[in-house]
């Protein structure tokens, strides 16, 4: 094919382009070329329409997104807010912290290896392009029935391409949620979050200013993978009858990346680059027109300098393909020299191909042809914005209230502990987790399954911080507005329950299609919903990541807003883990209503969801939040009450460290045990201190029962005696027999 | 004392070696793979990690650098080094110790914290644990199966050379449950646990581990 330049695309206006195949809207096309004045080149066609993707533009979410920033609260806290690669909040002692997850679903499901591997491989290159050494990643993930032939080609490899990427990069995996349900199953979640650590100083951001300043691209060469993946994969709903993608997804290589992450690390301790950007979805396309609409406008990129893994690719191609491990950095001239040798130290190609100019537009030459002339910010921030229609789920009209079974007697709660704690929902997840290296870099102090992970930061002053995901889809399903808040309560709670003070709040909202209204409305309902609590709760939000079209044919995912909450833990040698010890003193904190909508107990019984969400209590949650933090010096154990209500919480507690319990319920009992009324938390003392947490849960006005003791062999719940190896039987192994 | 350190292109979990080094009182000297230099050290740990993205076979690009070729000439004359993990399989590769580390059984990468009896305490490594002592260290590999012919199996039994051995279930198919092994002198010790990761309880499954840089510390004094 003959390249298509500038002066070829105004000879010849006319020609026909394939804008529709390449995923833009009749509209989108013609505002182009109005932007330019003329019809654009192949190459900038390729550029917008990878830049202009629901993926890389946001253009069904942006009008409600920006609630995060009209609602936002001021705090000092908040260092680098939204719109970079990461949001970055001050921890204390001159450390930053940058934390973020994004979503690799629609590659995982096509496939799932190495789409698994690369979502994480390019949130870790988000977190590094801040200037930050990446220390730990999560995994929030969702699947269809396990029971699914198709579940079980799905899940084994994306568990191994995470632990593939993640173990390999050197990066603790300390947590994460797995969750089956129906409505995944041709689309599973795959969001991956990672969280680094620098100084306040070594902050970095994506610009390029200063004319004469060099454009240096560093890392893998360029290849043929992933061409279009933002476009044409994460942008559109699956259908059976179109050809296969699996081009469109990318390959990692997480050595390159290791590699990667040290020259980088070492490049910025020598202050050497101006600005970064890493190369993740759109590619050099998106990294070439961010870093110049972040500076003065200008930039002259030579593509034919670009290496390549396959000398076949056209100037298209190049400029869309997202090869993994690749990082652009603004370098001055005089630094140059050093930059280049630190990249020979580590055996980085590091190629100069381009530099920022005096102008104002992007200038894209391939052997001396302009091919692109454009005005970079038309790229990058310019694309369309769409208000799409919303309308109130129909759904919504012909909910039912749940019909579950109600244990009372001793017999029938046994009977019920077992049930719960043997499905693949609630059954132990070390066939997973044991697969994902959670020790490496030596500071782990808390992982999965604890409630959150909390990572030291600081070896001499014990500083560190504590990270929770989560997400309830059902509830998000009955009421998306209070199920966005109550998700972010209960990571809060989480974080708080280790001992951790809740700082900031990213998110992963992972949707059906954004053309659908019900589904429209759900997103924009999870929106307020989040806005108002963060608000509210003085939380600032500081960055995340949108997921349309996840949705086979007219199914949609049950709305999905993953929130990840990061705190600060002053001395981490204080926290509080799950594990029970014998002679303890059980409480359970909060209060429990009957309601089992949305419940696991309500989901085991026919997969039933029910008629109405719990309303988040914004007001008694940051009580509980005060409760937990100040209460982590008389607690020897402490437990969120979350999916499977009490009954999971202390089943989980007593397989944690071998140690029986014997427990109390009264009042409406299968509710107490089987109930998922947000805002509980069951906690163990030593004797010694019932006057301390009756007094603490007075000031804050907490309900706090007690309802048994620890120790034994055996969980024993008004009289209904499991022991620990019969529970563990229960538990254990589940997980090994559908995926193993 | 000064303790090096080697990292190579992917190595993880150098940065915990030195840290282990310095809890245990040593001087830790990061040491750089692409040079021969052992910057007066006395003893040198190979790391944790994936050196050059296990590719070909894992150890099998890192032994040819030029630090490997230092290590390998004072390694025959009776230097002190201890191979964890990736270090292990670079010493396997290097001929410095015998037999090779597979794929896990079940072909799974393993992280979990494992029993495991010290076995031999005559190695520089090994001699502050006590004979037939059970420690909790943990594992975390993919490629940690220990497999050998049955002539070397029989003589590093016979000779008493097995550092390490998994107690409870064997969890990856090592030969004769077979977690870490030291050349005839002694001196080369390769283990597949990674005792740098249980150096204090806030972030290890014990203090089990601190032993191997305190027994190597208390060996450079006495000498």
């Amino acid at each position: 094919m003959a390249l298509d330049t500038v002066k070829n695309a105004q000879e010849n206006p006319d020609a026909l382009q394939p804008y529709k195949e390449l995923g833009l809207k009749e509209d989108e096309y013609a505002s182009i070329k109005e932007i330019l004045g003329r019809r654009p080149t192949s190459s900038e066609l390729a550029m917008y329409s990878v830049m202009w993707s629901e993926h890389c533009s946001y253009k069904s979410s942006k009008i409600h997104l920006k609630q995060f920033g009209e609602k936002a609260v001021k705090t000092d806290a908040l260092l680098v807010g939204i719109g970079e690669n990461a949001g970055v909040v001050d921890v204390g002692q001159g450390y930053a912290v940058t934390f973020k997850i994004e979503s690799h679903n629609h590659p995982s499901y096509i496939e799932p290896y190495q789409g698994a591997a690369t979502g994480v491989g390019g949130i870790v290159r988000d977190i590094l392009t801040m200037g930050a050494r990446p220390i730990a990643v999560m995994d929030p993930l969702r699947f269809g029935d396990p029971e699914n032939p198709d579940t079980r080609r799905v899940l084994p490899g994306i568990v191994s391409g995470i632990g593939g990427y993640g173990n390999c990069l050197g990066l603790p995996n300390i947590g994460g949620e797995i969750v089956f349900d129906d409505t995944y199953q041709g689309n599973p979640l795959v969001n991956a979050l990672c969280v680094g650590v620098m100084k306040h100083s070594d902050i970095k951001l994506a610009t390029a200013h200063g004319a004469g300043n060099l454009v240096v691209l560093f890392g893998a060469k360029t290849g043929g993978d992933g061409i279009g993946g933002v476009s044409v994969l994460a942008s559109e709903t699956f259908s059976d009858s179109k050809p296969t993608k699996r081009p469109a997804v990318q390959v990692g290589d997480p050595f390159a990346e290791k590699v990667l992450i040290e020259c980088s690390l070492e490049i910025f301790a020598e202050d050497l680059v101006v600005g970064i950007q890493d190369l993740g979805g759109a590619g050099l396309s998106c990294a070439t027109s961010e870093l110049a609409s972040a500076g003065s406008g200008g930039m002259d990129i030579r593509l034919e300098t670009v290496p390549l893994r396959d000398p076949s690719l056209s100037p298209e191609e190049i400029l869309m393909s997202e090869s993994q491990e690749r990082m652009c950095a603004i370098v001055e001239p005089v630094k140059l020299k050093r930059f280049m040798q630190i990249c020979k130290k580590w055996d980085v190609t590091a190629t100069v191909i381009g530099e920022v100019t005096t102008g104002t537009r992007l200038n894209i030459t391939f052997n001396g042809e302009l091919i692109v002339d454009v005005p970079p910010r038309t790229v990058a921030h310019d694309g369309p914005v769409y208000n799409r229609p919303i309308s109130v789920p129909k759904y919504l009209e012909s909910l039912k209230a749940v019909d579950v079974p109600l244990p009372s007697t001793p017999e029938e709660i046994t009977a019920a502990i077992v049930k719960l704690m043997s499905a693949p929902n609630m059954a132990d997840k070390t066939w997973v987790t044991n697969q994902y290296d959670r020790y490496v870099q030596g500071n782990t102090v808390l992982s999965q399954p604890e409630d959150s992970g909390v990572i030291r930061i600081d070896t001499k002053t014990n500083l560190g911080v504590a990270i929770s995901t989560d997400a309830n889809a059902r509830w998000s399903y009955l009421n998306p507005y209070e199920g966005a808040k109550l998700a972010l309560l209960e990571s809060c709670r989480n974080i708080a329950t280790n001992g951790a003070k809740p700082l900031a709040v990213t998110n992963c909202l992972n949707f059906g299609s954004p053309e659908d209204p019900e589904v429209m409305w759900q997103f924009s309902e999870t929106v307020r919903g989040l806005a108002d609590a963060c608000l509210e709760l003085g939380l600032p939000v500081t960055g995340g990541n949108v997921s349309f079209y996840n949705q086979t044919g007219s199914v949609a995912i049950l709305p999905t807003p993953v929130i990840g909450v990061l705190g600060v833990v002053d001395d981490v040698t204080k926290r509080t883990p799950m594990g029970i010890k014998p002679n303890q003193e059980i409480y359970v904190v909060g209060k429990v209503d009957d309601n089992f909508s949305g419940s696991e107990w309500a989901y085991i019984h026919g997969k039933q969801i029910g008629d109405h969400s719990p309303v988040a209590d914004l007001d008694m949650e940051q009580r509980l939040i005060k409760f937990l933090l100040e209460g982590q010096s008389i607690f020897d154990a402490a437990h969120d009450v979350s999916n499977g209500g009490f009954a999971a919480s202390i089943a989980e507690m007593v397989l944690r460290t071998n140690v029986g319990a014997t427990i109390t319920l009264e009042g409406n009992v299968a509710a107490e045990l089987l109930a998922e009324t947000p805002g509980r938390v069951v906690v163990a003392i030593d004797e010694s201190n019932t006057n301390a947490i009756v007094a603490l849960a007075g000031k804050y006005q907490i309900p706090i029962n007690h309802v048994g003791a620890t120790g034994g062999n055996s969980l024993t719940i008004n009289g209904g005696a499991l022991s620990i190896d019969e529970l563990r039987a229960a538990n254990t192994g589940v997980l090994e027999k559908l995926f193993g | 004392m000064r303790i090096g350190v080697v990292t190579f292109p992917g190595s993880l979990d150098d940065r915990s070696a030195l840290r282990a080094i310095e809890l245990a009182g040593g001087t830790p000297v990061p040491l750089f793979h692409g040079t021969n230099d052992l910057k007066e050290v006395q003893a040198v740990v190979l790391p944790g990690g994936f050196s050059y993205g296990d590719y070909l076979r894992c150890g099998a690009i890192s032994r040819f650098s030029p630090i490997m070729e230092s290590i390998i000439l004072a390694a025959e004359h009776g230097f002190p080094v201890l191979g964890i993990c990736n270090g292990f399989q670079i010493l396997c590769e290097s001929h410095l110790l015998p037999g090779a580390l597979t794929r896990n059984a079940d072909l799974h990468f393993i992280c979990a914290d494992q029993r495991v009896s010290v076995e031999n305490t005559d190695t520089p490594w090994t001699r502050g644990y006590t004979k037939g002592q059970e420690i909790v260290i943990p594992i975390k590999n993919g490629e940690g199966s220990f497999q050998c012919s049955d002539e070397t199996l029989q003589e590093l039994e016979d000779e008493g050379r097995v550092v390490l051995r998994y107690v409870g279930k064997n969890p990856n198919g090592s030969r004769n449950s077979i977690a870490g092994i030291s050349n005839k002198r002694g001196n080369v010790v390769g283990v597949m646990p990674h005792p740098e990761q249980a150096i204090e309880h806030l972030t290890g499954p014990s203090e089990d581990g601190l032993n191997f840089f305190s027994s190597i510390l208390k060996e450079m004094v006495g000498r």
